[in-house]
């Protein structure tokens, strides 16, 4: 056909029905399970929360969207195990790009991201989220504000990117429970190990049968080590 | 002025004058409507090639929707630039739309052809042309309407006082008068083979059967389908439509030279643009095939002849969408190299050899020598622009490549 062929290859999409659009208002697509959407402050299972007011995810904010301060907590009403709780919490959503690096610096896990990212306030101070709205209520589900579009089950997903990884990277951690159980949640199960091996970024000598990374002098600090009796948050949560 | 229309030969009285401005509201009505129906068709139809949806949410099957953008363009802040000019940035977008609507006066949009007939109607006992005026100048007009046009588009950018409106503006204005030439030496052609710049006579000139009694006398065919093509990629260019859109050219130019403007006087261009493809339709139509021209097997022939226009001009409008959706842009090399190297040359010596063919029925030549002697001279200038062309592309290569 030469030059007019390329009219008959749009002209044949009239009427073919194969079309992806989701009619987004009225459905949603599904989301990855890694997407970074709203923060939630999560609770430990008997309902403390486990936010320590250590201030790292403020200080390693680049946005500076956080605002922590720590206070003790009280001795006959604790908010958290140990010795201090988050007093004030506070993100300004209209500053925070999402790119989950105060989930990253996190030692408790206590703030996570949901997978909502489609709201919409009208005024600043709804913009500032405080704990009243980020931390999770007694069902361990995030609250869902006026201005947020939730749709059933949508809440369910948390904090998957933080399941999702092997600690400290390493991949012969894979599949190992690293992190503390949640307030409706329990002990979350980990993500399904990835099986195809990312044959671009790892030279084939590092990586063995199963695709895992086969370094023997490989990322240091757990070698040897039962993952389960080195880590701090296991542990450390029965303890108040 | 308006002659030919048998309406003003005679006696003017206040009926005539009520038709006249009948027609005019008339006329006005339909190009907003049509236009608002084009956007929409528009964007439905390239949302259809693409493999999209398209507007869906306003009103059954989204039609209203751009009656709602329009809505909203009303209620945006107009916006006027510190270093704009401000006059002439206010008079621009007018400058853009009046054309738009005046270029539409002389098509002849119904009207009875079929059987011999003048293609008259009559409204309250004065017979009349389905058209709201028919200067003797006819076709010409269509050709300085559009002229103007430049001007908005060229002082939209001009005054905008910022520099991607500036460099849309010249591209557009380089592109249109380009593109200016190779459109009116098509409609030489049509001229010549009809006789008469006169609209009305262009479509009655058609409306006869042709060679047996079923393919049409349409100048497609009585001129050759060479004008009729440069004409169609002409009036692309001349519209600013894809795959010509250089002069707004999204991805490079911010939209080119509306890029400052808001409100209302965005939605101007943006209606004039729009219209223009409707106008630009039904020019083709008029020029090429036919017009309102067409059987009327039964009921009253006027509504036949309404009928005939719309489903060419709706049938042109598909065509425009199918090419916007189908061909890429092109680069602005190639665009001027479409135009000056190719359409301009082709078109002249069509109608050069359109020329030699009526002179030699004229006088009685014969067609056995005239054509051959024709094909040989045509040949032998198609040969001589190559040989140039090749010749000033090697000189312009030397020194650039080994």
């Amino acid at each position: 056909m030469g030059y007019l062929g390329g009219f008959l290859v749009s002209l044949r999409q009239i009427g073919r029905k194969q079309r992806v659009t989701t009619q987004y208002p009225k459905e949603k697509a599904p989301k990855p399970v890694r997407v970074h959407g709203r923060h939630v402050l999560n609770r430990y299972e008997d309902g403390m929360e486990k936010c320590i007011g250590c201030e790292l995810c403020a200080g390693v904010c680049p946005a500076r969207c956080i605002y922590v301060r720590g206070a003790d907590n009280p001795v006959d009403d604790p908010v958290s195990p140990g010795e201090r709780y988050g007093f004030v919490y506070e993100i300004n959503y209209l500053r925070c790009i999402h790119c989950d690096l105060c989930v990253e610096a996190c030692p408790t896990e206590a703030i996570t991201e949901s997978k909502m990212f489609e709201f919409s306030f009208t005024s600043r101070s709804d913009a500032i989220y405080t704990k009243a709205e980020l931390v999770v209520d007694d069902e361990g589900m995030p609250r869902k504000l006026p201005w947020e579009d939730w749709r059933p089950g949508e809440d369910l997903h948390t904090s998957a990117w933080m399941r999702a990884t092997a600690p400290a990277g390493d991949a012969r951690f894979e599949g190992v429970v690293g992190w503390s159980g949640e307030l409706g949640y329990g002990l979350r199960a980990p993500e399904a190990a990835q099986d195809v091996k990312d044959a671009i970024t790892t030279p084939d000598e590092f990586v063995d049968e199963h695709g895992h990374d086969a370094d023997p002098h490989g990322p240091v600090g757990h070698d040897g080590l039962s993952h389960d009796e080195t880590d701090p948050h296991t542990q450390g949560h029965g303890g108040h | 002025m308006f002659g030919g229309d048998p309406l003003l030969s005679g006696q003017v009285d206040l009926a005539v004058v009520l038709i006249v401005l009948l027609k005019v509201v008339l006329v006005f009505a339909f190009l907003l409507v049509a236009t608002m129906l084009m956007i929409w068709f528009e964007r439905k139809v390239v949302g259809d090639l693409q493999n999209r949806i398209g507007p869906n949410t306003a009103g059954p099957f989204g039609l209203f929707q751009t009656f709602a953008d329009g809505v909203k363009f009303f209620f945006k802040e107009d916006l006027l630039p510190d270093r704009a000019e401000r006059r002439v940035f206010i008079l621009a977008p007018l400058l853009t739309v009046v054309p738009a609507f005046l270029l539409f006066c002389i098509v002849p949009f119904g009207g009875d052809f079929s059987n011999g007939a003048n293609g008259t109607v009559e409204i309250f006992g004065h017979e009349t042309f389905l058209q709201l005026a028919n200067p003797p100048i006819g076709i010409l007009f269509a050709l300085a309407m559009s002229s103007i046009a430049v001007y908005g588009v060229m002082l939209a950018g001009w005054s905008s006082g910022s520099k991607y409106p500036l460099l849309g503006s010249v591209r557009a204005s380089a592109q249109m008068v380009s593109y200016e030439a190779a459109l009116g030496l098509s409609v030489c052609a049509v001229v010549l083979t009809t006789g008469t710049l006169d609209t009305h006579q262009i479509v009655a000139a058609q409306a006869g059967d042709g060679w047996g009694s079923f393919i049409p006398n349409w100048n497609l065919l009585v001129a050759g389908i060479v004008p009729f093509i440069v004409f169609l990629l002409a009036s692309q260019a001349e519209l600013n439509r894809p795959p010509f859109d250089l002069v707004e050219a999204e991805q490079e130019l911010v939209g080119g030279y509306h890029t400052e403007y808001s409100s209302i006087r965005f939605a101007l261009f943006f209606v004039a643009e729009f219209m223009n493809s409707v106008t630009m339709a039904a020019i083709i139509v008029t020029l090429f095939l036919g017009g309102p021209a067409g059987p009327a097997p039964i009921g009253p022939g006027w509504l036949w002849g309404v009928f005939w226009f719309f489903l060419k001009v709706i049938a042109f409008l598909f065509l425009f969408v199918w090419i916007r959706g189908t061909v890429p842009r092109v680069r602005y090399d190639q665009l001027m190299d479409l135009g000056w190297k190719v359409l301009i040359p082709l078109s002249l010596g069509w109608l050069l050899v359109l020329a030699t063919f009526h002179v030699a029925r004229d006088q009685h030549w014969n067609g056995l020598v005239v054509v051959p002697i024709a094909a040989a001279i045509a040949l032998t200038f198609f040969g001589l622009l190559r040989f140039a062309m090749a010749t000033a592309k090697a000189n312009r290569l030397e020194g650039v490549v080994e």
